[in-house]
């Protein structure tokens, strides 16, 4: 029950992109076909899975034995890093397909600041590993819905008349923003 | 003189913020009072000088190959010096902030001035480039927040600005008004860029 309440939380209450303002980078970047966005999202949130993970193993078997949780932000930047580059290299060996498909996006997932967000959460909350780990896929699914309902928008906004000085970034803020108000319509559910 | 174009080239011609449109998710997040928007500014500013310093100094000395990971561990160094000073000397600034200040590690603006700046000129222009973008980021957080800490609470840097009778739109620094306020002032950057250009 408490697992499905964390997993309702990070999905719809506290969408990782709509109210923490995690991962816009990505979000604006790599939404302007369905296409593209699913391949995004699916990469993070394997991302955001592992790292969740072995960010929370380095916390409560390194820094915390070892009393350095000053290090924090360096090791878990270090954790992500090698993780996205080995994830990279696992699955150019094993599946070349789905390595076509998500290469490009790999390397651009180190600095998604909703994969080092999602670690640092999870140690602040408390989450023991499995919640971690509930936390960590639901970022994920929260980055994926959020970027695939607006890559839909967005496709839309490609012919839409728009003036001048909106065209491009400032429209697809506007359209964000009333994403937005939509999911503040979740807000205090599941509490 | 060709420091001091470092040093401006970053507040207007290429604000970070408002013209080449990184640093997104800070902008967005802490731009809610003005007071939590020059907190940002002025830290990251502090990690931008001193990465930029560091970087431009050790720039023969790295390899190619592995410059990324090199530069990702200076930044994020200077990332936990300054995340400690915060909670050590402007706790309510730490609270306000929160999970954004580990976050400057990933502030795209950082790495991005290390990649095209730094790691290809002097130490003292770094220095001062490092000065300039992290002003014009402090600026266009400050432009963002005055907008929306003045519509969505009535207030000013915490000064109570109107009469009794003001009600707030309290949308404004909910994150709808974020993205609201952010893409308008992009907007109107736009426009008046392109009408200095005609």
């Amino acid at each position: 029950m408490n697992l499905l309440l964390i997993l309702l939380s990070v999905v719809l209450v506290n969408n990782f992109v709509l109210s923490r303002f995690l991962g816009i980078c990505p979000f604006l970047g790599v939404s302007k076909k369905v296409e593209t966005a699913v391949g995004m999202s699916i990469a993070v949130t394997f991302v955001m899975a592992l790292a969740s993970v072995f960010s929370w193993l380095v916390q409560e078997f390194v820094l915390v034995p070892l009393k350095i949780e000053f290090m924090q932000t360096i090791a878990f930047i270090l954790v992500i890093a090698a993780l996205v580059q080995f994830v990279e290299m696992v699955i150019k060996k094993t599946s070349p397909t789905l390595y076509q498909a998500l290469g490009v996006y790999l390397p651009l997932i180190t600095t998604n600041c909703a994969v080092l967000g999602v670690a640092i959460l999870n140690i602040q909350n408390n989450f023991n590993l499995i919640e971690t780990l509930v936390n960590g896929i639901g970022g994920g699914l929260s980055f994926t819905l959020a970027i695939v309902l607006f890559a839909g928008v967005r496709e839309r906004l490609e012919t839409a008349p728009i003036p001048k000085a909106l065209e491009g970034f400032p429209i697809a803020m506007i359209a964000a923003s009333l994403f937005a108000i939509a999911f503040l319509g979740f807000t205090g559910l599941g509490q | 003189m060709s420091l001091f174009k470092d040093f401006s080239n970053g507040l207007i011609k290429e604000n970070p913020v408002l013209r080449l449109v990184l640093g997104t998710c800070p902008t967005l997040a802490v731009t809610t009072a003005v007071f939590n928007g020059i907190g940002m500014g002025l830290a990251a500013t502090a990690v931008l000088i001193g990465s930029n310093l560091i970087i431009s100094l050790i720039k023969k000395l790295v390899p190619n190959e592995v410059r990324i990971p090199i530069y990702v561990v200076v930044i994020a160094s200077f990332v936990t010096v300054v995340q400690m000073l915060i909670k050590a000397y402007a706790p309510d600034l730490d609270k306000s902030l929160g999970i954004f200040i580990p976050l400057i590690v990933v502030n795209c603006i950082i790495l991005a001035r290390a990649e095209s700046f730094a790691a290809k000129n002097p130490p003292m222009n770094s220095i001062m480039d490092g000065i300039g973008m992290g002003l014009g980021f402090t600026l266009a957080l400050v432009i963002i927040s005055a907008f929306r800490e003045v519509l969505g609470a009535g207030t000013f840097f915490g000064m109570q600005l109107f009469g009794a009778g003001f009600k707030p739109a309290l949308i404004m620094i909910l994150p709808p008004g974020g993205f609201l306020i952010f893409g308008l002032t992009i907007a109107a950057v736009n426009k008046l860029t392109a009408r200095k250009k005609a």
